[in-house]
């Protein structure tokens, strides 16, 4: 909706009648993958999310072989949760908004592959576990320090300009698409753009600035900001459109000006 | 932390789950929070448009009891007054913590918390951040339980689904049963008290507004064990939703408030674009029926009229689904008053509604009926608890716009300190040594042995999409005895069958098909509490509506439907509501100048 001309959207002309679903599986963690094949009817305005539940019902696979259904992660289905994030012909994204008609008009074929995200634990399936997101975010203390949550009146006036810079960075639904796009995270080895942009989130609040040594301290170790190699994946796959770079950008400048004061680690 | 602490388990981290999580862990206290999805993920997200509270900065002269009245008054006079009076009295203080805990609130110039007005009110009285404020207050709470988390009082076990309380000899609740979704474990959680905060059940009716994990299983579990479920026959079907193969989604009703025109072609199987038919081969049914109002009747009208035209075989194409057009605005103003809104249509159709009109049908989107709960969100079994969208408290027969995130706070609010007066009160039973928890457990583990062992040939997932069908076609927006009945004839059919079933996975690690099952089951039991209460309430209410009893009968029905499990059938009963502080008057938005608010 970039432009107020109608652009109508390129649709798929002459649909298969048939969609073939590529689709990695495996047992368990640590499991071997492997990949089936299933095929559905193809249908107008499907997503992958109910081609799922197509084959989840009656799951066999294109060779006539009898398997189970595969297992994935989903909730909200109108990409404001996160949960059902996996790997789309190769592009991290949420499945409930990828739409079956872009997807092969995309290719040019009959077949969408279905993988996990890589980065994260497989649990089964398509389903990860993406917990070590959330210590992250306890890592970086992403929240405001209350004296208690009785009645204090409101609190402190902030510009909308502000209010909307801390909105755009307070979209991140948690996803791991950034994480999933960075070459430089792997293993754990690097807190990653969702982490520090939920820093920068707090730390541009006038109360959550009294705590920014904290926050600021918590990007310091090994595996802080540092790791950041500036190749901006993470700003390109993010779905909110999160300002990722920009909250680095904005976070190492903080780094900067306070270890010239020499406030940090001490 | 303390010893001394009490332990209370939360089921459920959306905004009810975490505002209670907060107050018990800031009060010194002990939480188990139990939760099918990351808290992070739970279905608050998905609220849109603001939360309300009388704050009254805009010189309007608002104030909580102008809320109250709208609230009881746009609940058509079905929800006892006190506890409504008590969340509208509490609501600027929720909105101004919210403010403190970082919220980013649209602001206005001198850099305060703004406000909108919303439905049902003449007052701006709506707090909002951007188009997704259900998302930012549960950031907000998410963020707060994560610290109390790191400080030891809170224990999270995401991906993990309550199953039963455990009930002592008395009836009195002890705690509970759930199960891991990766490795089917079950475990005993014992507590001093159980807060029930798992949101509405909208998968009841197979597709919904809600999301994947709104089955309503964990509160049908209690009901089944003893807990009072109350107005259950109260279902909110809102008129614009996006017609999905997976989910409906919600379409904000502003978009007919800034013209949106709902029209049908007059030949159903008109296979030209719609900017091809002409004028007058469309059909603007709302403009037609509705002269004074046309397209901005209330909520409940619009959705009945699009309801009755597809059922008739008027939707577009035969199918259900109308045309909302915007086609006539200009897109720059669109894209400037609409954008947000818009875009999420555009993501998941791939029409742009600037050009192209929009395809939407009703959608159940929001549960009035929930666990009865007293005035301090006590259910009648004692220990046991709910907040938020599974109890029945606030809303009455039909619920206004921004009202939800605001109970869902207020009653995570009061359940929580409730909770605590409760357990430090409570005599302690031997519960762990009397062995209640083992034999709970031991029958929830035959139930899922049962399930794995069940060989029969029916699919769940297609008796799913029938239960959903039937409701959705009988026990929505229009209502008729007879097919009510016959509604009830066939969910005990399908309760029959599930007893066949196959599940259809041999690979139990992390499988989706034994828990899917459990909630079926439980599905069915409350979607008879929702069809029977229906049968058995001859007036039209709010979003009750019988055409064979068309006016609301105060007499006999201002009064809240009870349902109380037995094997057979619920037992229904009715209990008067208290209305001491708002008169009951006639609800009539047909005229708008004296639509009170």
């Amino acid at each position: 909706m970039t432009t107020n001309a109608h652009v109508e959207k390129k649709r798929l002309e002459n649909p298969p009648s048939t969609i073939k679903f590529k689709i990695q599986r495996r047992e368990k963690e640590g499991a071997a993958a492997h990949w089936e094949t299933f095929e559905i009817p193809y249908r107008r305005n499907l997503n992958v999310i109910s081609a799922l539940m197509d084959i989840r019902k009656n799951p066999v696979t294109i060779d006539g072989k009898t398997t189970t259904p595969p297992v994935w992660d989903m909730s909200c289905l109108e990409q404001v949760c996160g949960i059902c994030t996996m790997v789309i012909d190769g592009r991290v994204r949420q499945s409930c908004s990828a739409l079956i008609d872009d997807l092969l008009l995309a290719s040019g074929g009959d077949t969408v592959s279905l993988a996990p995200m890589s980065k994260f634990p497989n649990v089964r399936d398509l389903k990860v576990d993406r917990s070590k997101m959330f210590e992250h975010l306890k890592k970086v203390e992403a929240w405001i320090e209350l004296d208690g949550s009785y009645d204090l009146g409101p609190g402190p006036a902030i510009s909308n300009e502000t209010a909307q810079e801390r909105y755009a960075l307070s979209r991140c639904m948690t996803c791991g698409c950034c994480l999933e796009a960075c070459p430089q995270y792997g293993d754990d080895n690097y807190i990653g753009p969702q982490a520090i942009a939920q820093a920068r989130l707090f730390n541009m609040h006038p109360v959550g600035k009294t705590t920014i040594d904290n926050r600021l301290n918590g990007l310091l170790d090994d595996d802080g900001i540092g790791n950041c190699g500036n190749a901006q994946n993470c700003v390109q796959v993010c779905p909110m459109s999160v300002p990722l770079t920009k909250a680095i950008y904005e976070t190492n400048r903080d780094i900067t000006v306070n270890a010239l004061f020499g406030w940090l680690k001490k | 932390m303390a010893s001394s602490g009490l332990k209370i388990a939360i089921v459920g981290g959306g905004l009810a789950g975490l505002a209670a999580a907060m107050k018990i862990a800031e009060a010194g206290h002990q939480v188990d929070m139990i939760s099918v999805v990351p808290v992070k993920r739970s279905h608050s997200v998905c609220a849109q448009g603001g939360i309300n509270g009388a704050v009254n900065t805009k010189g309007e002269g608002d104030s909580p009891a102008k809320h109250l009245d709208d609230t009881v008054y746009g609940g058509d006079f079905l929800a006892n007054q006190p506890p409504v009076k008590r969340m509208t009295d509490m609501a600027p203080a929720i909105i101004n913590l919210f403010d403190r805990m970082g919220v980013p609130f649209s602001r206005t110039n001198e850099g305060l918390m703004d406000f909108r007005r919303f439905g049902g009110t003449l007052h701006h009285r709506t707090a909002f951040a951007g188009a997704s404020t259900g998302q930012q207050l549960l950031y907000a709470l998410d963020e707060q339980v994560r610290k109390w988390e790191v400080g030891g009082s809170v224990t999270k076990y995401e991906g993990w689904e309550m199953l039963s309380l455990v009930l002592d000899d008395h009836q009195v609740c002890r705690g509970l049963i759930a199960m891991n979704l990766q490795t089917l474990e079950l475990k005993s959680f014992a507590a001093d008290a159980v807060i029930m905060a798992t949101g509405g059940p909208g998968l009841i009716f197979g597709k919904s507004t809600n999301s994947m994990t709104c089955t309503g299983s964990a509160v049908s579990a209690c009901y089944q064990q003893g807990a009072k479920y109350a107005n259950g026959e109260f279902i909110q079907v809102h008129p614009t939703s996006i017609p999905g193969e997976d989910k409906l989604r919600l379409m904000s009703e502003s978009a007919r408030g800034e013209g949106g025109r709902v029209w049908v072609p007059r030949d159903p199987m008109d296979a030209r674009k719609p900017k091809d038919i002409p004028e007058a081969e469309r059909r603007y049914f709302l403009e037609e029926k509705y002269p004074a109002y046309g397209n901005l009747v209330p909520r409940d009208i619009a959705t009945r009229e699009i309801f009755q035209v597809c059922l008739e075989g008027h939707g577009v194409g035969g199918e259900n689904q109308v045309y909302l057009d915007l086609t006539h605005i200009p897109a720059e103003t669109l894209t400037r008053k609409l954008g947000a809104i818009l875009e999420i249509y555009e993501m998941f159709v791939g029409d742009d509604p600037r050009f192209v009109p929009m395809r939407i049908f009703p959608g159940v989107h929001y549960s009035m009926g929930g666990l009865w709960v007293d005035f301090e969100q006590r259910t009648n079994i004692p220990g046991l608890f709910a907040a938020g969208e599974c109890d029945y408290s606030i809303h009455g027969a039909n619920r206004l716009g921004a009202n939800s995130l605001l109970s869902c706070v207020y009653g995570g609010f009061v359940a929580a300190p409730a909770a605590i007066e409760y357990g430090k009160n409570v005599e302690r039973g031997s519960t762990e040594s009397n062995g209640i928890h083992a034999a709970e457990l031991k029958r929830q583990q035959e139930i899922n042995d049962s399930i794995t062992r069940s060989e029969g040939g029916e699919n769940q997932y297609k008796l799913h999409e029938e239960l959903g069908k039937v409701m959705t076609d009988n026990v929505t927006v229009v209502r008729y005895n007879d097919r009510l009945q016959a509604t009830d004839d066939k969910i005990r059919e399908l309760q029959e069958r599930f007893t066949k079933i196959s599940v259809n996975d041999s690979n139990l690690w992390a499988t989706q098909a034994i828990p899917h099952a459990r909630q079926l089951k439980n599905m069915f039991e409350l979607a008879r509490v929702i069809t029977l209460g229906a049968l058995n309430r001859n007036e039209s209410r709010g979003a009750h509506y019988k055409p064979d009893f068309p006016e609301r009968d105060d007499e006999n029905f201002m009064k809240s439907t009870i349902a109380e499990y037995s094997a057979e059938a619920p037992v229904l009963s009715y209990e008067a509501i208290d209305v001491s502080l708002v008169e009951p008057r006639k609800r009539d938005y047909s005229s708008s100048k004296k639509a009170k608010s």
